[in-house]
């Protein structure tokens, strides 16, 4: 799939601004960003629900509007598309008989957890039941290519392995993957790929690895409003500090036992009791936060 | 996750196999659909069974409207059988098209093979099946009545298909362009002032002549006159209301094509 330059607009409000990115057959790619970045517009624009102000888009080779395209795309949205009323077995069944060679619906219902609710209206299922049917019904075609459309929003932990569970399975299988997401973690786990977009741009793409990068930290939590300055000036130079969020303390510098000496001494010496002090990697959500702020939206 | 037997995911073949089903098959699983749909909606029951089961028993017995002479079941059957047309055609119609649009029913469809001339296909195909058994119901309750139908049957297969053809396009003009609430209240107002106008119950020759014009243009007067000449009287091609109910068809489709929203 490759978008280039794509714009959209509603109104006067530019959603998409000029985006571009290219997802690789077979892969797992995941589109990050805040509310309102415009991922739910791209990722419509791509399933052919809307059409671009400008730019062009490419899926498997066609235009999204192309009907030869349907087939081959497997598509969840972000809530509902399915009759309050209809059944979740019946809905699987009659969306089965869209395709030529479909999943046994009876199998993936068994495989979401929803074999005992297979006779339950749509509307009297919980919402985690809701999108486990509607991720069935992307699916159940055999697509080539499946958007998902924040999959595990509001599942519970347990229907969000069962969802990963899939991802995982259509990946094996060599089926490409695109899904929206807030949760770092599932991105960070899931995904071949990332691209982090804000304001209907592309700010960061690449393996989840590539952008949390090699570098290590040292992490503690303490009281608020500790003089970092002061703590800085006992590390060697080159190194950095700051509180971020408010009472957790990052730094960052050459992280190795004599950095660990160091900043316990420190702390000690300033009577700072410290929790959760730890050596890791940057994580994908401290990535996503320097990229995009940490202004609600 | 409640599942009692847990499935492996590596139990089910992911593997690209992609194709779209036959159009026939996808519009016989779609119309499958939407006729359990309508069946199992209990207020629409009302609409296209109940009500004018109860009318057609209440007016065929009870001597509530002068219909100047005759069998009162002869005039009554065919204006129940034209307000059936309606109440599936257009108020069912309506208001389930309108709350599938709500729902993204429409939206999510428009991602399967399913072409959109394929869903309106199947509705139509639901719409003639549900339109059959309402006609089978009132003609043998009509029947028990002491009712015995005149005319050639074409004549009413061809009113009842254009009668559809109108209704449906008002019906689909109505769910594609307000939202779904507004559709469902105006679908039933329509609904009501249509029996009260149309010739369902009332004669409209107790109209001034000035109001009979007007109201002889409306397609459920078109539909129930019509079917009443064939249906009582006996009479031949029923011309003139074919041509009123054509021309509701062409507009209203033609208006529906191009206004409707299907998000």
């Amino acid at each position: 799939m490759e978008i280039r330059e794509l714009v959209k607009r509603y109104g006067r409000k530019t959603a998409v601004d000029g985006l571009k990115l290219t997802c690789r057959t077979g892969e797992v790619t995941a589109i990050l960003g805040p509310n309102g970045a415009g991922k739910t517009s791209t990722i419509e624009i791509c399933e052919g629900f809307r059409r671009p102000d400008g730019g062009t888009v490419r899926v498997l080779g066609l235009d999204p509007a192309d009907p030869a395209l349907k087939p081959r795309l497997g598509v969840m949205l972000q809530a509902g598309g399915v009759p309050p009323a209809v059944r979740a077995g019946e809905w699987l069944r009659v969306v089965a008989r869209f395709y030529a060679h479909p999943l046994d619906p009876d199998a993936l219902l068994a495989l979401l957890g929803l074999t005992e609710h297979a006779r339950t209206p749509y509307r009297r299922l919980s919402g985690g039941q809701q999108q486990r049917l509607s991720l069935a019904a992307a699916v159940i075609g055999r697509p080539e290519l499946v958007f998902l459309d924040e999959p595990t929003a509001g599942l519970d932990p347990q229907a969000r392995h069962a969802c990963w569970d899939v991802v995982t399975g259509l990946r094996d299988a060599g089926v490409s993957v695109v899904l929206t997401t807030h949760q770092m973690d599932e991105a960070e786990k899931l995904s071949d790929h990332v691209v982090v977009i804000d304001h209907g741009r592309v700010v960061a793409e690449g393996t989840p690895r590539e952008l949390t990068g090699a570098e290590r930290q040292l992490r503690f939590r303490a009281r608020p409003g500790l003089d970092v300055d002061q703590l800085l000036g006992a590390l060697p130079p080159g190194s950095a500090a700051k509180e971020s969020p408010s009472g957790h303390y990052i730094i960052e510098g050459q992280v190795g036992p004599q950095m660990l000496a160091t900043v316990t001494a420190w702390c000690a010496a300033e009577s700072v009791t410290t929790e959760d002090l730890r050596i890791e990697r940057r994580t994908l959500e401290d990535v996503f936060l320097e990229l995009t702020g940490r202004e609600l939206r | 996750m409640t599942g009692a037997t847990p499935v492996s995911v590596h139990a089910i073949d992911f593997s690209p196999r992609p194709g779209a089903a036959p159009l026939p098959r996808m519009v016989l699983a779609q119309a499958g659909a939407e006729i359990r749909a309508m069946l199992r909606n209990g207020e629409q029951l009302v609409l296209t069974l109940i009500i004018p089961v109860l009318l057609l028993v209440a007016f065929s017995l009870a001597p509530l409207i002068d219909i100047g002479g005759g069998s009162r079941v002869a005039f009554i059957a065919p204006g129940v059988l034209a307000l059936a047309v309606m109440s599936t055609a257009f108020t069912g119609q309506a208001i389930g098209t309108g709350f599938e649009r709500r729902y993204g029913v429409l939206k999510r469809l428009g991602a399967t093979p399913l072409s959109r001339a394929g869903l309106l296909l199947a509705k139509t195909a639901a719409v003639v099946a549900v339109e059959i058994l309402q006609v089978i119901v009132i003609g043998m309750v009509a029947i028990t009545l002491g009712w015995s139908p005149q005319g050639d049957p074409l004549w009413v297969v061809l009113l009842i298909l254009f009668g559809t053809a109108a209704f449906s396009g008002l019906g689909l003009l109505m769910a594609g362009t307000l939202r779904a609430e507004a559709t469902l209240a105006a679908g039933n107002l329509v609904y009501l002032v249509l029996l009260g106008l149309g010739g369902v119950l009332f004669p409209i020759e107790k109209f001034p002549a000035g109001v009979q014009h007007v109201v002889g243009l409306l397609p459920i007067t078109a539909l129930s006159d019509g079917l009443r000449g064939v249906l009582t009287n006996g009479a031949g091609l029923p011309a003139t209301q074919l041509l009123v109910l054509a021309g509701w068809a062409a507009v209203t489709l033609g208006l529906a094509a191009r206004t409707f929203r299907w998000e």
